[in-house]
């Protein structure tokens, strides 16, 4: 549906997209995450026809962004950064503007806005100029504005900044429901959300993609490996023998000591290995004792931490 | 073609949605009622010269006025990314800009109508340069509306765009005054004369329409409304 190969912009001398290449497939909820600045918007432009790439080409749904720009962006719903809006104008008025450049029949207008209005939750403020709303009902203006012709394909470029946590969970909700029918691009900052709602997630730095895949997938890649952490009461020479002799165990470092004998472990295997089990039984078999036993989750945010910053 | 109208009515309901158009339409009619009635019955003639002779001197002000905001408030606020992102083509939201603000000025030289019926019920003026007037003020209006639409698409400041528009609608309109003229070298004066925007006016709204100065001022708003294109696209500038 979305294709995009080896794409690069730069502004002056600051290279804004380096080599970016990805596909997107019909119906996938794809997440663009990165820091801010990391060529998520300049790279939504390219698809967009906003400003074209220096180099590298991007199709949608095969058609090319340089030399069919009015086929692409008939294929596209846009939510632009920060959801530009013509303040002054009403919500209806916008959306009926909309609906015209989007060439709906005039017979088809109505209908179509009114279902923007419902599926948006707009009714209850219809009357108003958009620049007397609050942040949240303007940010459902724009994704009504996206919607509006019910495109195959929808962008949204940070839609939930800003918002208050009903707000960003309606908005997300709203983007699962679409997301059944639809292909979209999700960019974001913000990890959970894009975890929550994506089939798959693509991270970009530095105008560079550093990595990719299913949120599991992406899980699982950063850490390389689960991690757990335990506490022990016991001899300290004793317990580190015993750990060192599973052989399940890739690695085991203390990390921490107290005056009463209890010693922190950080303990790591590879992937897909459970250890609870067997510590358990070991420091139940050796009459020690156990005060904390702690899987960590390999979450998004150390991949994410780790792949945006280069010690990582 | 669609497009060009469905922007030129989103552009033209923008204006009566803020209040810059009643205040331009006030504005422009108590200065140009009042400048054309204090000199009127002391010259007891049946004619508009008297409000043709300071329309361009009103407009070059009142225009960027009204076209300040038309591009520097799209590329404050963002929104021209929605704009340029909608299946539309970047000429065909200029002429939609251009069109909104051109009926914009016509409406309101329109609503000067009760100076050319007062005239009428007191005496037997020359209808040919009635007609002829306005329809050189229309012209002129809309040259001065392409320069400043041009100016706007430059810059996201509408202060910005005010006064350079101002300047530089000032600056046509003086290069073919005869005091500036009197110190330019003898061979750049016709070349002066033509680009002035007050002389085509001046023979026009004497009731003599030569296609030389409509061909002048259709030139004038076809260049800058390119120009503005061209500004439009620059964003696609490798």
């Amino acid at each position: 549906m979305i294709s995009a190969s080896h794409l690069s912009k730069s502004f002056g001398s600051t290279l804004a997209v380096n080599d970016v290449s990805f596909e997107v497939t019909r119906g996938e909820v794809l997440g663009f995450l990165g820091p801010n600045g990391a060529g998520k918007t300049t790279t939504m432009r390219i698809l967009t026809c906003y400003h074209p790439a220096d180099s590298g080409t991007a199709t949608i749904a095969g058609f090319d962004v340089l030399e069919n720009p009015l086929e692409v962006r008939k294929l596209i719903g846009y939510l632009p950064e920060n959801n530009p809006l013509y303040m002054d104008m009403g919500i209806v008025d916008y959306l009926e503007f909309i609906a015209k450049v989007r060439n709906i029949l005039p017979s088809k207008r109505k209908e179509k806005i009114k279902h923007v209005i419902e599926l948006c939750g707009l009714r209850e403020e219809l009357g108003k100029d958009i620049g007397e709303l609050s942040k949240g009902f303007r940010q459902r203006v724009g994704l009504a504005q996206a919607l509006i012709h019910d495109p195959d394909i929808l962008i949204l470029d940070e839609p939930t900044i800003g918002l208050d946590p009903t707000q960003i969970i309606e908005i997300r909700e709203l983007i699962k429901r679409i997301g059944k029918e639809k292909t979209i691009i999700f960019c974001s900052h913000i990890l959970p959300e894009v975890s929550a709602t994506c089939d798959r997630i693509i991270i970009i730095h530095q105008g560079e993609i550093v990595g990719s895949g299913t949120p599991e997938e992406m899980a699982s890649k950063g850490k390389g490996g689960e991690t757990i952490y335990i506490t022990i009461r016991g001899p300290l020479q004793e317990v580190q023998a015993k750990l060192q002799t599973m052989e399940k165990v890739k690695e085991f470092k203390k990390i921490g000591e107290k005056e009463d004998g209890l010693t922190q472990f950080e303990i790591k295997s590879d992937i897909g290995i459970d250890l609870s089990e067997e510590l358990f039984f070991l420091v139940a078999q050796n009459g020690w004792s156990l005060t904390e036993l702690r899987k960590e989750t390999a979450n998004l945010e150390n991949i994410f931490l780790q792949l945006t910053t280069k010690e990582g | 073609m669609r497009n060009i109208l469905t922007i030129f009515q989103k552009e033209f309901k923008s204006y009566f949605n803020s209040p810059i158009a009643y205040i331009f339409i006030i504005t422009f009619l108590l200065f140009s009622s009042w400048l054309f009635f204090r000199t009127f019955f002391l010259i007891g003639q049946a004619q508009l010269r008297a409000l043709f002779g300071i329309l361009p001197w009103i407009f070059f002000i009142l225009a960027p006025a009204i076209t300040m905001r038309a591009w520097a408030e799209e590329k404050k606020l963002g929104t021209m990314e929605v704009l340029m992102t909608l299946p539309l083509k970047d000429y065909e939201a200029v002429i939609g800009k251009f069109l909104a603000s051109f009926i914009f000025v016509i409406i309101a030289l329109f609503l000067t109508f009760p100076l050319p019926l007062t005239i009428y019920i007191l005496g037997n003026p020359d209808t040919g340069t009635i007609i002829g007037g306005y329809l050189g003020a229309c012209l002129m209006g809309g040259a001065y509306l392409a320069i400043g639409l041009f100016i706007s698409s430059l810059t996201k400041n509408q202060i910005v765009a005010f006064i350079i528009s101002i300047v530089t609608c000032f600056a046509l309109l003086i290069i073919g005054e005869d005091i500036v003229l009197m110190s330019t070298p003898s061979i750049v004066i016709p070349i002066f004369t033509y680009l002035g925007l007050g002389a085509h006016f001046e023979s026009i709204s004497r009731g003599v329409i030569d296609s030389r100065d409509l061909i002048y001022y259709f030139s004038v708003i076809g260049f800058f409304l390119f120009l503005n294109t061209l500004a439009i696209e620059s964003r696609k500038w490798k």
